[in-house]
C-alpha cells in the first residue's frame, strides 16, 4: 500500500522532464524499452514464451486439451485466456483469485487474439458439435515495472505462434503446428499532463491520467482497443496513439518472427 | 596501523569467519566456539572484532539516524511516514516545528510529501518514532529522489564525507543523504543527471576497489567535456 | 507412488532410464538475483524441473493478527503454474501446495534469525514453471538462495533433495517416471554442516536398511547442492579485485549533510 503512493517530488520530476520532451530513463516518447522474446521455455506446455519489456517480465503457456465446443459455435475450437498477477512480481500484488486488474488484462489480451482470428479456431474442430481443441492461454507476471498489457500480449502471441497441437498424444494423428492466421500486436500509451508516452514504466503509469492500448493486425487494421484509468483523452490523442501503435506494431511484429 | 584487514572478501551465511581468536561483531553468530557469517556481505575486521557488512537487506532504523521518508497516511494528531523499512514510522504533531491544531494535520503535510527527519526512538519490538523538530529537518520540495541500497550509504558519504563532497562540488547540487538509502538532490537538470549517475556507480559497484578514483574520473570527464 | 514394480526403471547394469547411476543427481543449474522487483530471488533447474523463488521482506506483516511481537514470521507459498505439468492444472492453491508451503515455511523458519525483525513477515514465493518430480526440494533449494540474496540473516544455506526406491533399489533424485512408478519417495532438506534435518517426508515402503542407505545418499547429495547454492551467490556478487585496497568507511559519522 505504501509503495503505490507516488511522492510529489517524483511526480513533479517526471512531469518536468516530460515538459522538456524527456523521460526518466532517457527514452523518446515513442520508444519501447528493450524487448526480449524466448519461446519453447516450458516443455510441458504445447507452446510457451518468456517475454521481457525492460524490467517487466512474463511467462506464458499454451495448453491444449480435447473438449466440448460452445453450443453457439459447434464447429470451432475454444480459446480461454487467464492472467495471474502473482505476488512475486510486485510488493503490491496479493495472493488470491484474479482481481479486476488481472481480469481486465486477460480479457484485453484475449480480445486482441480473438478478434484478429490469430488462431484459426475453425481448423481446431475434431468432431463437429462434439469435440474440439480447447486452448488455454495462461499468463503469469513474474516481474512488474509497467506496461503489462503489451508484455502479456506479446507473450501470449509468441507462445501461441510456437505451439504444436498435441494430436498424437490424443490419438488424432500426427502433431502439427498451431494454425495461425495473423500476428496481432498491442501497443500501450499513457497520457501525463498533455504528453503521450509509449510503453510506460511503473512510475510513469502511477503518474498517468489515462492509458490506451491499441492492437493492430498485419495489415495495420484495428482489432482491439482499451482505454484505462480515470482521466480523459481527446480524439486527436486517440488518433495519435493509433497511428503510433500501427507504426511500432510493424517493428514488434518483426521481433516475434 | 591497527589490525584492520581491508581487502573485500564476500562471505555467505554459514561461512566460517574465525575459529576463536577474534570477537564476534555485527552480522555474525557463534556456534561451537566458531564465528560464522549470518548474512551475505563483506567480511570486515576492526579492533579484533570480525563483522559482516551487509550487501543487501532492509534498512532497520536506529535512534539518531537522519532519514528521508514519504507521508503515506494522515490522522488527526499524527502522520504515518514510510521510511523504506519494514517498520512504518508515526510522526506526532508534537514532533514537528509547527503548532498544529487537532485535526488540522493535512494543512502542514499531505500524503505523498517527502520529508527530511530523524529517528527519535526505537523500542524492543522495533516500534519507531520520527521527529522533524531539529535544526535543518524539513519538508523537501522540488529536485529528485534517488534510491540506493541502504548498506551503500557509507560509501556514498565517503571517509569524512569526502565522496559526497566531491560529487556536490562537481555537480553544484544540494544533496541530502538519508541513512535509509533515500537521497534527495536539487540543481540543474543536467547536473542532477550527473550526480545521479555518480551515485548509481557507487550503489552498483561499492564492493569493487578503487571506487573513489573511478567516480572522480567519471565526474572529471563529464565536466571537462562541458567546458 | 504407483508401485508398479513390473516397470523396468533400472537396467541390468544399474543404469536408470535417463542414463544415470543410482547415486547420481540430475544436472543442476542455480542462478541468484534473477528478478528486479523482489528483494531477493533465485532460479533453479534440477533435471527438467524449473523453479523460480522470490523473497519480499522483512516487511509489515499482513494479516496483522498474524504478527508476532517477538520475531518475524516466515511465510512460504509454493505453487505450480498451470502449464508446469502435462495435464493443465487450474490456477490457484490446492491441498498439496498448501501442505508443501507449510513444510517449507517451517524449514526456513528454523534457519532465519527471525528475532531480528519483530512484528514483520518474510514472504517467500516459489513458482514451479516446469515439473518433473522433486519440485518441493527444488523449490526449497531456490528459496534458501533467494533469502540469502535478499540479505536476510540466516544460519546457513539449506539444500534439499529427494531419494527414493525403484525396482527394489534405493536411488537418488527421482525423476517423474521413477516417482510415478517407484516404490518410495523421501524428500529431505538439511544443513550439511550441522546435520540438522529441516524437512523430512516419506511415502511408500522402506526397510530400515533401505532408509539408512537413502539417508546416506541424500546427505551426500545435499552437500553437493549446498556448494552449488553458494556458488550461485558468489557469482552474482563477484567482487572485481583490482589489487588495491580502499579505505574502510563503515564507521563514519552518520550525519554528513549540509545545512541549506
Amino acid at each position: 500500500m505504501a509503495r503505490s503512493i507516488v511522492s510529489e517530488i517524483k511526480r513533479d520530476h517526471i512531469q518536468k522532464l516530460i515538459a522538456g520532451g524527456q523521460r526518466v530513463d532517457g527514452r523518446n516518447w515513442d520508444q519501447f524499452r528493450e524487448i526480449s522474446i524466448q519461446t519453447h521455455v516450458v516443455e510441458t506446455a504445447e507452446g510457451s514464451s518468456r517475454v521481457k519489456i525492460g524490467n517487466t517480465e512474463v511467462i506464458v503457456g499454451v495448453k491444449m486439451t480435447v473438449g466440448e465446443p460452445f453450443s453457439d459455435t459447434p464447429n470451432r475450437g475454444v480459446l480461454s485466456t487467464n492472467a495471474e498477477l502473482i505476488p512475486m512480481a510486485s510488493p503490491n500484488f496479493e495472493s488470491g483469485p484474479p482481481d479486476e486488474n488481472s481480469i481486465e488484462l486477460a480479457r484485453v489480451v484475449d480480445r486482441g487474439i480473438r478478434e484478429s482470428h490469430m488462431i484459426d479456431l475453425d481448423k481446431l474442430c475434431i468432431e463437429p458439435g462434439k469435440k474440439v481443441w480447447i486452448n488455454f492461454v495462461d499468463i503469469y507476471v513474474l516481474d512488474f515495472d509497467g506496461n503489462l498489457f503489451d508484455a502479456c500480449s506479446l507473450g501470449a502471441v509468441a507462445a501461441i505462434k510456437s505451439a504444436i497441437v498435441p494430436a498424437a498424444a490424443n490419438g488424432l494423428g500426427e502433431d502439427y503446428p498451431m494454425p495461425i492466421n495473423c500476428t496481432p500486436v498491442s501497443v500501450t500509451a499513457v497520457k501525463i499532463e498533455n504528453s503521450i508516452l509509449i510503453d510506460p514504466t511503473l512510475d510513469e503509469e502511477k503518474v498517468a491520467a489515462a492509458r490506451l492500448t491499441v492492437t493492430t493486425d498485419d495489415n495495420g487494421d484495428l482489432r482491439a482497443m482499451q482505454k484505462g484509468l480515470s482521466g480523459a483523452l481527446t480524439l486527436e490523442e486517440v488518433k495519435n496513439v493509433i497511428e503510433t501503435s500501427r507504426r511500432l506494431g510493424v517493428e514488434i511484429r518483426k521481433l516475434i518472427g | 596501523m591497527n589490525n584492520e584487514n581491508n581487502t573485500r572478501e564476500l562471505v555467505l551465511p554459514g561461512d566460517v569467519l574465525d575459529d576463536g581468536t577474534m570477537k564476534p561483531g555485527a552480522g555474525t553468530y557463534v556456534h561451537d566456539g566458531k564465528i560464522f557469517a549470518a548474512m551475505l556481505g563483506i567480511k570486515s575486521v576492526k579492533s579484533n572484532f570480525v563483522n559482516v557488512v551487509p550487501l543487501g537487506g532492509r534498512y532497520i532504523p536506529a535512534p539518531g539516524d537522519l532519514i528521508i521518508g514519504k507521508v503515506i497516511d494522515i490522522g488527526p494528531s499524527n502522520w504515518l511516514v514510510d521510511i523504506y523499512s519494514p517498520y512504518p514510522a508515526p510522526l506526532h504533531v508534537n514532533e514537528v516545528p509547527w503548532r498544529v491544531e487537532f485535526g488540522d494535520t493535512s494543512r502542514y503535510l499531505g500524503v505523498g510529501d517527502t520529508l527530511l527527519a530523524k529517528v527519535l526512538s526505537v523500542d524492543e519490538t522495533k516500534r519507531v518514532q520520527v521527529t522533524m523538530k531539529e535544526q535543518g529537518l524539513r519538508k523537501l520540495q522540488g529536485g529528485q529522489i534517488v534510491e540506493i541500497a541502504h548498506s551503500k550509504v557509507p560509501r556514498v558519504i565517503g571517509k569524512n564525507g569526502s565522496m559526497i563532497q566531491m560529487i556536490k562540488t562537481y555537480t553544484n547540487c544540494r544533496i541530502f543523504i538519508g541513512q535509509n538509502g533515500r537521497i534527495w538532490m536539487d540543481g540543474n537538470m543536467e547536473d542532477m543527471v550527473h550526480a545521479m549517475q555518480a551515485i548509481k556507480m557507487i550503489d552498483e559497484g561499492a564492493q569493487t576497489l578503487k571506487l573513489t578514483e573511478r567516480v572522480k574520473e567519471f565526474l572529471e570527464s563529464v565536466y571537462r567535456k562541458e567546458e | 507412488m504407483g508401485g508398479n514394480s513390473d516397470m523396468k526403471l533400472i537396467d541390468e547394469n544399474g543404469i536408470r532410464i535417463d542414463g544415470r547411476k543410482v547415486d547420481e543427481l540430475r544436472p543442476i543449474k542455480i542462478e541468484a538475483g534473477v528478478l528486479k522487483s523482489a528483494d531477493g530471488s533465485a532460479y533453479v533447474e534440477i533435471g527438467k524441473n524449473k523453479v523460480l523463488a522470490a523473497v519480499y521482506g522483512p516487511r509489515e506483516c499482513h494479516p496483522r493478527h498474524m504478527q508476532n511481537p517477538a520475531k518475524a514470521i516466515v511465510q512460504c507459498k509454493y505453487n505450480m503454474i498451470s502449464f508446469s505439468v502435462s495435464d493443465r492444472k487450474r490456477p490457484g492453491p490446492d491441498r498439496r501446495s498448501v501442505e508443501i508451503s507449510k513444510l517449507i515455511s517451517e524449514a526456513m523458519e528454523h534457519v532465519v534469525f527471525t528475532e531480528n525483525y519483530p512484528r514483520t513477515s518474510i514472504d517467500v514465493y516459489i513458482e514451479v514453471l516446469q515439473a518433473n518430480a522433486g519440485t518441493r526440494c527444488a523449490g526449497l533449494t531456490a528459496a534458501a538462495v533467494a533469502l540469502a540474496d535478499a540479505g536476510i540473516p540466516m544460519r546457513d544455506m539449506v539444500p534439499a533433495v529427494a531419494v527414493g526406491k525403484v525396482n527394489d533399489q534405493v536411488v537418488l533424485d527421482l525423476n517423474k517416471e521413477e516417482d510415478n512408478f517407484g516404490q518410495a519417495d523421501l524428500p529431505i532438506a538439511m544443513i550439511p554442516r550441522t546435520g540438522e534435518i529441516l524437512l523430512l517426508q516419506m511415502d511408500g515402503h522402506l526397510t530400515q536398511a533401505e532408509f539408512d542407505r537413502a539417508m546416506e545418499l541424500g546427505v551426500k547429495a545435499c552437500g553437493e547442492i549446498y556448494e552449488l547454492q553458494k556458488d550461485a551467490l558468489r557469482r552474482r556478487y563477484a567482487i572485481t579485485n583490482s589489487g588495491e585496497v580502499e579505505d574502510e568507511t563503515k564507521d563514519e559519522p552518520r550525519e554528513m549533510n549540509e545545512e541549506a
